[in-house]
């Protein structure tokens, strides 16, 4: 495995994830995260190279339906918690700077 | 303070509820009169549910009572109360995964083992708090505060499912439904004193479980007892065509099960989750309890399972992983919290910020990098390719014994604030996790105390979809529990 994770790697990743940290937060995470890293380089002494990779617990193929029409949640159901609508649609912010 | 590992004597089980109202000896509305009462007096010290529906639940009740006086059968849940964690979408009740950024959601549909529930003739009294997104194992990372144990209100319940275990064990609802994760059922269920199962991977339908880990989440049940708990698993149990990892049969028998004894079952002690990290009063009481089913006819035998040493490894980096995915959803835009920003970008950022918590945080931080360009391969794939290994060495034990026996928890439940530190508070999974990534069931029966007199869980694990061998198992640890204290 890699180096250990850095404050940098940290800020970044955040970015990501769509989170904003303080730098307090960086330093913090920094740190735990990195022992989580540590912990988990117990694998690495493991001969893995002939090992399959495993996704799901069951061998799954693809779970199809009949193409039927059937009851399903109201345009105005599915909107109803949202923050904003307008005209049967989710409303969000600016998006890519054109005009709102 | 009463025997921990003993539900009180003086509460009626599920089954004695269900039966008796069923038979129009007992209403259902003074059955949740009861509980309410329970709930009145002592919630304010334990904090199990994020939200109590008296209302919503003395009409279900009513509506029981009503029916069994018109000469039909409301289910074989009749008039049982029933505890519901507060991951599992109910309709038109708020559901919050006791996160800020879905605070005050109302889900628009039922999750399917709530339907179920509600068929079966069992009371919804409440939801119940829970770490947030089912993220941690004390229910100390809730953003509506920690629940208590109600067998020591100054130590931790467990978690996550640590207000399910919780309601159960201080008498506000003979019934609860909990998700397991890496554990979230049977440590919190250890914690307590209660019974706490997870299912085979498939087994119960997750159609509105709010996921965390796809691959490994499972929703089971809490109870004072195993007989309560295969009650509520045959209920909830079954293939559901809304979820696409529901195993196509039917639900399992299990109550015919109970009685039949473990004459002749082979029973393997693990090596390996016995020793380094568990505490010796833990390991103790597993240890009798392994010579108890010994007396009752198994054979019982240790057996190494080499690969769930590194189980932890792989866990802490495939569950968030996929919960980095899962958690994506949370954006401000169809649902939940929005703090509003210029633009869209700015304003999810501003409403994830706000509204997850420090764990759920790390998680996703941590899962985004295990997925990160550079980053995959090292981490990501090798940990999928470990728990290729762990599925292995059970598959090989399996083929020797009928159930494996280990500690539910590496030790009774802790102080609350006593674990601060993230990677220490991870190592309370290491004997739940295995089966989680193996998709196994596994299930936590109460058998004595520690050294502090709080509760120790064992637990029974059992190879895919072997729920009818392992609920034998536990009746005969539970009668075993029983007659030794």
């Amino acid at each position: 495995m890699s180096e250990r994770i850095t404050s940098d790697d940290v800020a970044h990743v955040a970015r990501l994830a769509r989170l904003e940290l303080t730098a307090d937060q960086v330093e913090t995470f920094t740190l735990q995260l990195g022992d989580v890293l540590e912990h988990a380089r117990d694998v690495e002494g493991l001969d893995l190279a002939d090992v399959e990779p495993t996704t799901h617990p069951y061998p799954l193929v693809n779970v199809l339906r009949p193409d039927d029409a059937t009851e399903t949640l109201s345009s105005a159901e599915a909107l109803a918690a949202a923050p904003s609508a307008e005209d049967g649609r989710f409303r969000v912010p600016t998006i890519l700077g054109e005009a709102p | 303070m009463k025997d921990p590992s003993v539900p009180d004597p003086t509460l009626p089980t599920a089954l004695e509820i269900a039966a008796s109202v069923r038979a129009g000896e007992r209403s259902a509305r003074q059955v949740l009169d009861d509980v309410l009462g329970a709930i009145d007096a002592t919630e304010s010290e334990i904090h199990a549910f994020n939200l109590v529906d008296t209302e919503g639940a003395r009409a279900a009740a009513d509506e029981i009572d009503r029916r069994v006086a018109a000469g039909e059968d409301p289910g074989p849940l009749a008039g049982v109360p029933v505890a519901i964690k507060d991951n599992l979408c109910t309709r038109g009740t708020a559901t919050t995964c006791s996160s800020r950024i879905l605070d005050g959601w109302i889900p628009p549909y039922d999750a399917t083992v709530v339907r179920l529930l509600a068929q079966s003739g069992a009371v919804s009294v409440g939801k119940t708090n829970l770490d947030e997104f089912a993220m941690g194992s004390s229910t100390e990372n809730s953003a509506f505060g920690a629940t208590r144990n109600p067998r020591d209100t100054s130590k931790v319940p467990g978690g996550s499912s640590g207000g399910s275990a919780a309601a159960v064990a201080a008498g506000f609802a003979p019934l609860a439904l909990g998700s397991d994760t890496g554990g979230s059922i049977r440590q919190p269920a250890s914690l307590c004193g209660v019974v706490g199962v997870k299912p085979t991977y498939g087994l119960v339908s997750r159609y509105g479980l709010i996921a965390f880990a796809s691959s490994l989440d499972q929703v089971g049940p809490l109870a004072t007892n195993v007989a309560d708990a295969a009650a509520l698993l045959e209920v909830i149990a079954g293939h559901d065509p809304a979820d696409a990892t529901s195993i196509p049969q039917s639900a399992p028998s299990l109550l015919g099960e109970l009685d039949r004894g473990v004459d002749g079952l082979r029973v393997g002690l693990v090596t390996e989750l016995m020793g380094e990290g568990i505490s010796a009063d833990v390991a103790t009481r597993v240890r009798e309890a392994a010579d108890a089913l010994a007396a009752a006819g198994a054979e019982v035998e240790e057996v190494s399972v080499p690969a769930v040493t590194y189980a932890l490894s792989a866990y802490y980096l495939i569950a968030p992983a996929e919960a980095s995915s899962n958690l994506a959803r949370f954006d401000g835009v169809r649902y939940g919290l929005r703090i509003d920003a210029e633009t869209t970008n700015e304003m999810m950022v501003a409403t994830r910020t706000a509204g997850f918590g420090d764990e759920v945080k790390r998680r996703i931080m941590l899962g985004t990098y295990a997925l990160s360009a550079g980053y995959y391969d090292a981490f990501y794939g090798k940990a999928q390719k470990v728990r290729t290994l762990i599925c292995r060495d059970f598959a090989a034990a399996y083929e020797r014994f009928d159930v494996l026996l280990s500690p539910t928890s590496p030790s009774t439940a802790f102080a609350l604030g006593e674990i601060a530190d993230p990677l220490t508070m991870y190592l309370n999974d290491i004997c739940t996790i295995p089966t989680n990534l193996a998709g196994h069931p596994a299930m936590s029966v109460p058998f004595g105390s520690g050294a502090d007199s709080m509760p120790v869980g064992v637990q029974v694990m059992a190879p895919a979809l072997g729920e009818a061998t392992m609920f034998r198992v536990g009746a005969a640890l539970e009668t075993a529990a029983r007659t030794a204290l």
